[in-house]
Formats: structure tokens, C-alpha cells, sequence
């Protein structure tokens, strides 16, 4: 018997658990339910991620998404989820039109990603033994210095590789307005002195 | 054949992907729950991430060839975007049910013709 290849075996670990989560989630109709298999799915990307080779990525994935985002989704869950809104059913004609239309675009995407020839798996020669960290790599190309690009000799692909500064910035202000958008939006309503008109 | 003896290439990431974001697309077309169409946007975000890493993975396919490090800081930046969309979509999730007494999304209709 060929030796077990173990890249192999944590990646069909990781992917099984991802994909049998993602289906669990969009098959549910109990959004509590949801919820769970969400984060269930979304830590197995983030092992996904660690597989190949991007630390930083899914260490963020489970800092950011599963201990932030989805922390925020389960407390709109609970602040939302009574009575008859727990448990919302789709009707079946809905169920078999979403179901055509992702089937047909799953086919679509698989027979897409089977069939680039520069996607197969490929025998690399052996790794060098040491880890590579990409966290300081990754600050300093959102800091506009890409010290993983130094050796590139090209003229006109260095031009286009001076980091994500400005984007950076783009999207830190961006989250900062979106943020206090979202912190007017859900501000609880003014209550009515017992003088006051209501408005219609 | 083996299946754990085969190597693993970037074709494989790629379909997992695939499989997080059509069921991201299906769970935003067919939930009722307003959060239920967002966890299907979480979804297929994930499923796009996954393509980024694999095509900047090094260990999938020769370094030259690949996103290298872009592939990840492309996928941080989704990362960051889904969690401010996650807020804002909450906020709103949050007022429609404070005013309307309901998460339904087929309820909301009043701009209807």
C-alpha cells in the first residue's frame, strides 16, 4: 500500500467537514441551527487556509469571521429569533428552481475548475524544512513595501507591485464609516414624552 | 487507486470552493429568514477566499506561477469588506424587525408597484 500522503488526508478532512457543513447550512430551515453549521464550516475553511500555507489568512478567519462576524450574526439570531421566525419553511417550487439553478452552476464551476490543465495536482520538488511565516510579509505589502517581490527583475510587473497601501487606507476608512452607519441605524427609537403628538 | 496517496493540486480547493459558493447562492435564494440570506453571503465570500488562497499557494503549484502573496492580502480585504457588510446588513436586519415586527424578506414589499 502507497504511503498515506497526509496534505492529502487533512485536506479531504478539512474539505469533507466544509462542504457537508455548507450543504447542512442551506438545507436547515432552523436559523439557530444555521448558525452553528456556519461556524462550523467557516473554522474548517480556516484549516482550509492554514493547509495551504497561508498562517496569517486563517488565523484572521478564525479571529475575524468565526469570533467576530458570526458572533454579531448569532446576537441578531437571538435578538430576531421568536416564535414563528425560528423556523421559517420554504415552499418547494422555490426549493426546486434554487436547486436547478445551483446545480446547473455547480457543474458549470466544477467541469471549469477539473479542467485547466495548469490547476492538476502537481509533484513539487521537496519543501524546504523550515516554516514560512507570511504574517511579516503580508504587514509590510499592506504597508506598500512587497519585500516577497524584490528579486523580481521585470521593469513594467515591478511597477505594478508597490503594495496595498492606498487600498489599505480605502478600506480601514471605509469599515470606520461603515461602523458608525451601522451604529445610528440600529439605535434604539425615541421614546414618546406623554405630552407628544404622534406622528402618523 | 489511493485516495490519500494522490497528491492534492489547486483543481481541488477549487471545487470546495465551488460547493461553498453555490450553496452560498442557493441558501440566499431560497431563505425566507433575513439572516439566513446573510449567512449565504458569508458563504460565498468563503467559497471566493478559498480560490484566492489556493491560487496563492505555494504549496499547491510552482511559486512562479502562482498569486504568491497577493492571493492572501486579496483575501484579507474580503475578509475585512465581510465583516462591515455583516454590520451594516445587521443594522438594517435589526431596524426592519423593530418596525415591521417580522425577519421575513418576502414581507418586505412596500416599495412594490
Amino acid at each position: 500500500m502507497a504511503p498515506i500522503n497526509w496534505h492529502t488526508f487533512y485536506f479531504l478532512l478539512f474539505a469533507l467537514t466544509a462542504g457537508v457543513f455548507a450543504v447542512a447550512v442551506a438545507v436547515t430551515s432552523n436559523v439557530v441551527r444555521m448558525a452553528f453549521y456556519l461556524v462550523l464550516c467557516l473554522s474548517a475553511t480556516a484549516g482550509l487556509f492554514f493547509l495551504a500555507g497561508a498562517d496569517f489568512v486563517g488565523a484572521m478567519q478564525i479571529m475575524i469571521y468565526v469570533g467576530g462576524t458570526l458572533v454579531l450574526l448569532i446576537f441578531g439570531v437571538m435578538l430576531t429569533a421568536q416564535g414563528p421566525f425560528i423556523s421559517m419553511k420554504t415552499r418547494s417550487g422555490e426549493w426546486v428552481l434554487g436547486l436547478l439553478a445551483g446545480g446547473s452552476l455547480l457543474a458549470i464551476l466544477i467541469s471549469a475548475a477539473v479542467g485547466v490543465r495548469a490547476w492538476r495536482p502537481v509533484e513539487l520538488e521537496e519543501h524546504s524544512p523550515q516554516a514560512r511565516v507570511t504574517a511579516s510579509r503580508l504587514g509590510m505589502g499592506l504597508l506598500g513595501a512587497r519585500v516577497d517581490q524584490l528579486d523580481q527583475s521585470d521593469k513594467t510587473l515591478r511597477a505594478g507591485m508597490s503594495g496595498y497601501l492606498f487600498p489599505f487606507e480605502i478600506i480601514s476608512v471605509h469599515l470606520l464609516v461603515v461602523l458608525i452607519g451601522a451604529a445610528y441605524l440600529a439605535r434604539p427609537k425615541k421614546r414618546m414624552r406623554p405630552g407628544e403628538e404622534t406622528q402618523a | 487507486m489511493n485516495l490519500l496517496a494522490e497528491p492534492v493540486g489547486v483543481a481541488h480547493y477549487m471545487v470546495i470552493g465551488a460547493i461553498m459558493f453555490v450553496t452560498g447562492a442557493v441558501c440566499m435564494a431560497t431563505k425566507r429568514n433575513a439572516l439566513g440570506v446573510l449567512m449565504g453571503i458569508e458563504l460565498v465570500l468563503n467559497g471566493a477566499n478559498v480560490n484566492f488562497v489556493a491560487l496563492g499557494s505555494e504549496y499547491l503549484r510552482p511559486a512562479q506561477d502562482g498569486l504568491g502573496l497577493d492571493g492572501q492580502l486579496i483575501a484579507l480585504f474580503v475578509i475585512v469588506l465581510a465583516a462591515a457588510e455583516a454590520a451594516v446588513a445587521l443594522a438594517i436586519t435589526l431596524n426592519f424587525y423593530n418596525n415591521h415586527m417580522t425577519v421575513d424578506v418576502d414581507q418586505a414589499d412596500e416599495l412594490k408597484g
